[in-house]
């Protein structure tokens, strides 16, 4: 009884703060989605229609019937591929990064933490700027290799998905990072010793003890990367070459030149409901495998 | 205990982390020459060496006021979110409870929610309940959505954790506070600075939530680096992302070389 | 209950009374713009002439300041609306009526700035800068140097730009531009144009390398794309770095946009926006003005003011000849716009 008064206790500010601040005006976001749209742009109050969420699927044709309109999965589809290549690829690099980490002296590791953030003190846009300066044909990779003779002509990475996902991975990187590092921070080292000394190769070290032990901070890490990457277009559009829209900017331009709130406001709760989808299965999976056999 | 240490070090680890420092600091380098720039825009070829974009920003009030907001706000809502995400992780991590998941769906919300949604809904229900638009309310917002960007960290840090330890302290020490501050804390620490800064960096990138809850005079940097698209990004900001890069790292660094010296 | 809502505005009523009537006493002004639009140093003097003191704070685009405004966000005194985005806020009653061809330097504002669609007989607001949306092309891509001055050379390109183009985002000017050059109408709401337009930009989409509204003039000055669907003052900035781009104005129609200072409701200093509007009609403010932004402005008798650069710039300061093919930008209907949104959904899915 003790534990559970303690426990609402400390979950109180957390609740309070994201259900005041987020439910509630969700809330009101909800009814939206249900209104009839302005003239320009904005709703009117009062006006009710399931327009918005009908759009998503169907569009109207010429003799005025419901015909299936794949545009708007097309895109959701997109951006979720894309959520998922980042996530991967910032896995890829970022768990060899945080294990180096963790296993430097004391000292040094607080510092590591800091470096591996700092970059983003500086501004998203003119981050993605210098990401072009170095990318685009001409620019300071081709103009190196070619000093060093290692090729003729332009390299052509820019506006292509390898420029994309080299932007994405960037911004993303310290949230994959650091939860990794704080998991494996804290690993007995004795546990590893003891492995070794069972005779577990180092391939065996990582697999059996490292990685399970690695488990919640890469979930932690994933969970950073995938869902705000769904929403992702600044660097996409930046460094792709914008040839193909992503979610994010659909339901931008919902609120903007479209001025189509409800729709916009049907959209996000698309997303979210398949977002929380997902989480929920995650976490039934992993209640299920996290039970003693 | 040489051997002991070699153990640790997996070799591709290192070359592969020291790739990833080069990849992290490669556009920043970029970036930072580029302040130096005579030309008049942040993509431009370089046009010669001149510090005249310091000059401007030094000049330009409205673009201080921005940066002074956005440090504000940053650091107000780290504060705030890191320590409302330290006690929901504490009482989330170790252990299964009836309507878990729901609380954790909850506290992963901010991140989910598209942030023009989350912004015009926040927005809406600011003026409907009559809350003043300003720093304020831009630090209101801010700290619910850093709260899970801190919250994830600090819950893989607790995950795994001994719970004996705690319940060990709790005996020790007569009160839960002091078990918490000389026991618990100094565990998950490593968690909470790591939550701590990813919430900083968070909060300080943001532009959208950041553009529709403030109100006049509340403008932050990125909204106004945005804003800069009718007629161009100049290299003043990148001056001034390369001064707020040099205020951070400074201390950090000659605290790091003091300790070694006089360790 | 009742007597809880009643204490509260007894209490409140007393403060309420006690409140100075702020629009006459304050000495500030919250102006709501672009950034980098106005140049700091003409604020300033603006302060130093008046001792009101300008705080900026901004948006990055039209849509974004109409969204933030029609939430209920606000307490701006001056706002940079575009013409169509005029028309919606007079429509939504979030401008103020401030009356300005009654303004003492209103005598200044050339024809046809004076009496615009949007804003009939200038009831709410005064222009600032104006520009058009044509298309930049570098002169030594091509034998000869020249092209037509059609659309048809962005949509239809010739081999040597294929590949090499940059469009606008910006859903309202590339169809528009597209609509011109198949002849329809820039409001156009039929299906069937709509599908022609989609047809079209779809046909050109494999020979455009970005689509992107952000640095256009260094795309083009580094000479990183061939062309550009580009608006004229960041033409002007582009040309300064590559002296073989050349603007051209297609003869079947070129959009004409123009930003106007207004007063949005809610503004807490009426009369120091009033005093900014009428100030920044006086020839020498509007070519500070200008010769900061690298656009034109509306106002007589500044060009003695303005750069020679500008001034000697066709795509800045337009030709006698070219000025029947400006189509000024409406606001057009919901329907307009769902198909314009369709097209677009439709090329980027």
């Amino acid at each position: 009884m003790r534990a559970e008064a303690r426990r609402i206790g400390l979950l109180a500010p957390a609740m309070l703060t994201i259900g005041v601040l987020l439910v509630v005006p969700l809330g009101l976001m909800a009814i939206i989605s249900t209104l009839a749209r302005g003239p320009s742009g904005g709703i009117i109050w009062g006006q009710h229609s399931l327009d918005a969420y009908v759009q998503f699927l169907f569009e109207r044709d010429l003799m005025d019937r419901l015909a299936l309109n794949t545009d708007y999965l097309r895109i959701f589809a997109r951006s979720i591929g894309l959520a998922a290549t980042t996530t991967a690829l910032t896995l890829l690099i970022g768990f060899p990064t945080a294990l180096w980490m963790a296993f430097q002296p004391p000292s040094r590791r607080t510092l590591l933490v800091f470096i591996v953030t700092v970059p983003f003190w500086t501004n998203l846009l003119v981050r993605n700027y210098a990401w072009i300066l170095l990318l685009r044909d001409g620019g300071v990779i081709d103009w190196t290799l070619l000093k060093l003779g290692l090729t003729s002509r332009p390299i052509g990475i820019m506006y292509t998905p390898l420029a994309t996902a080299i932007g994405l991975v960037y911004s993303f990187l310290p949230y994959m990072i650091l939860p990794i590092y704080v998991s494996l921070e804290k690993i007995d080292r004795r546990l590893i010793e003891a492995a070794y000394d069972l005779g577990a190769d180092r391939r065996r070290a990582l697999f059996r003890v490292i990685l399970p032990l690695a488990m919640p901070g890469l979930v932690g890490g994933a969970i950073l990367v995938f869902v705000p990457g769904l929403g992702a277009f600044i660097t996409p559009e930046l460094l792709g070459g914008a040839k193909s829209m992503m979610v994010g900017s659909l339901i931008q331009q919902q609120f903007g030149q479209a001025r189509n709130w409800p729709f916009g406001a049907a959209l996000a709760f698309v997303l979210l409901a398949l977002v929380l989808l997902a989480l929920m299965a995650h976490a039934l999976r992993y209640r299920r495998g996290a039970k003693p056999a | 205990m040489k051997g002991a240490g070699d153990l640790w070090r997996f070799r591709g680890a290192r070359a592969v982390a020291y790739a990833v420092l080069l990849y992290l600091y490669i556009p920043i380098i970029v970036l930072v020459i580029l302040s130096f720039s005579a030309g008049d825009s942040s993509l431009a070829r370089w046009e010669g060496f001149s510090t005249r974009w310091y000059g401007v920003i030094v000049e330009d009030g409205d673009m201080m006021r921005s940066v002074r907001n956005s440090l504000l706000v940053a650091l107000v809502a780290m504060t705030v979110g890191t320590a409302i995400a330290t006690m929901a992780a504490l009482a989330t991590a170790r252990t299964r409870f009836r309507g878990q998941s729901a609380v954790e769906a909850l506290i992963g919300l901010p991140l989910i929610v598209p942030d023009i949604v989350a912004a015009i809904a926040i927005l809406l229900f600011f003026v409907m309940v009559g809350i003043e638009l300003g720093v304020t309310s831009l630090m209101l917002a801010h700290s619910v959505f850093t709260i899970p960007l801190a919250y994830l960290p600090i819950r893989a840090r607790l995950e795994g954790l001994d719970p004996a330890l705690a319940e060990a302290a709790a005996d020790l020490y007569a009160n839960p506070w002091a078990s918490f501050r000389r026991v618990v804390l100094p565990l998950i620490w490593p968690g909470i600075a790591s939550g701590a800064m990813l919430a900083f960096i968070g909060s300080l990138g943001d532009v959208v939530i950041s553009y529709f809850v403030s109100g006049p005079g509340a403008t932050t940097l990125p909204v106004y680096v945005f804003s800069m698209v009718r007629v161009g990004v100049t290299p003043a900001v990148n001056a001034i992302s390369t001064l707020l890069i040099a205020a951070s790292v400074t201390p950090l660094v000659l605290s790091y070389l003091l300790g070694r010296r006089f360790r | 209950m009742r007597r809880i809502i009643l204490a509260l505005a007894a209490s409140a009523l007393p403060s309420l009374a006690l409140a100075p009537p702020a629009a006459a006493q304050s000495k500030e002004l919250h102006l709501f713009n672009w950034s980098n639009y106005m140049p700091p140093d003409l604020l300033k003097r603006f302060e130093a002439e008046t001792g009101i003191k300008v705080t900026l704070d901004t948006y990055d685009t039209n849509e974004s300041m109409l969204a933030k405004l029609q939430a209920g966000g606000g307490g701006y005194d001056v706002v940079v609306p575009t013409g169509p985005t005029v028309q919606q806020m007079i429509r939504d009653g979030l401008l103020l009526k401030v009356d300005a061809a009654h303004m003492p330097n209103f005598k200044n504002v050339r024809k046809p700035f004076d009496n615009p669609d949007f804003d009939p007989g200038r009831a709410y607001t005064v222009p600032y800068m104006w520009g058009t949306t044509g298309i930049a092309y570098d002169s030594a891509k091509v034998p000869g140097g020249k092209i037509e001055d059609s659309w048809k050379e962005l949509f239809e390109p010739r081999k040597e730009f294929y590949g090499n183009i940059a469009m606008l985002k910006d859903m309202g000017e590339v169809f528009t531009a597209a609509a011109y050059y198949l002849g329809f109408d820039q409001c156009t709401s039929k299906p069937e144009e709509g599908q022609k337009i989609l047809e079209l930009l779809e046909k050109q989409k494999p020979a455009v390398k970005v689509y992107n509204a952000e640095g256009s003039a260094d795309r083009m000055g580094n000479g990183e794309v061939a062309m550009h669907l580009m608006w004229n003052g960041a033409f002007h900035r582009a040309h300064k770095k590559l002296k073989t781009a050349v603007y051209i104005y297609p003869r079947e129609g070129v959009n004409l946009w123009g930003d106007n200072l207004a007063v949005p409701k809610g503004a807490k200093n009426v009369e120091n926006a009033k005093l900014f509007l009428n100030w920044m009609m006086d020839p020498k403010n509007a070519a500070e003005a200008s010769n900061f932004t690298a656009y034109n402005n509306a106002i007589a008798g500044s060009d003695a003011y303005l750069d020679p650069s500008l001034r000697e710039d066709p795509a800045v300061n337009t030709p006698d000849d070219m000025v029947s093919r400006f189509r000024p930008l409406r606001d057009c209907g919901k329907a307009a716009l769902d198909l314009r949104q369709k097209v677009w959904t439709r090329l980027l899915r």
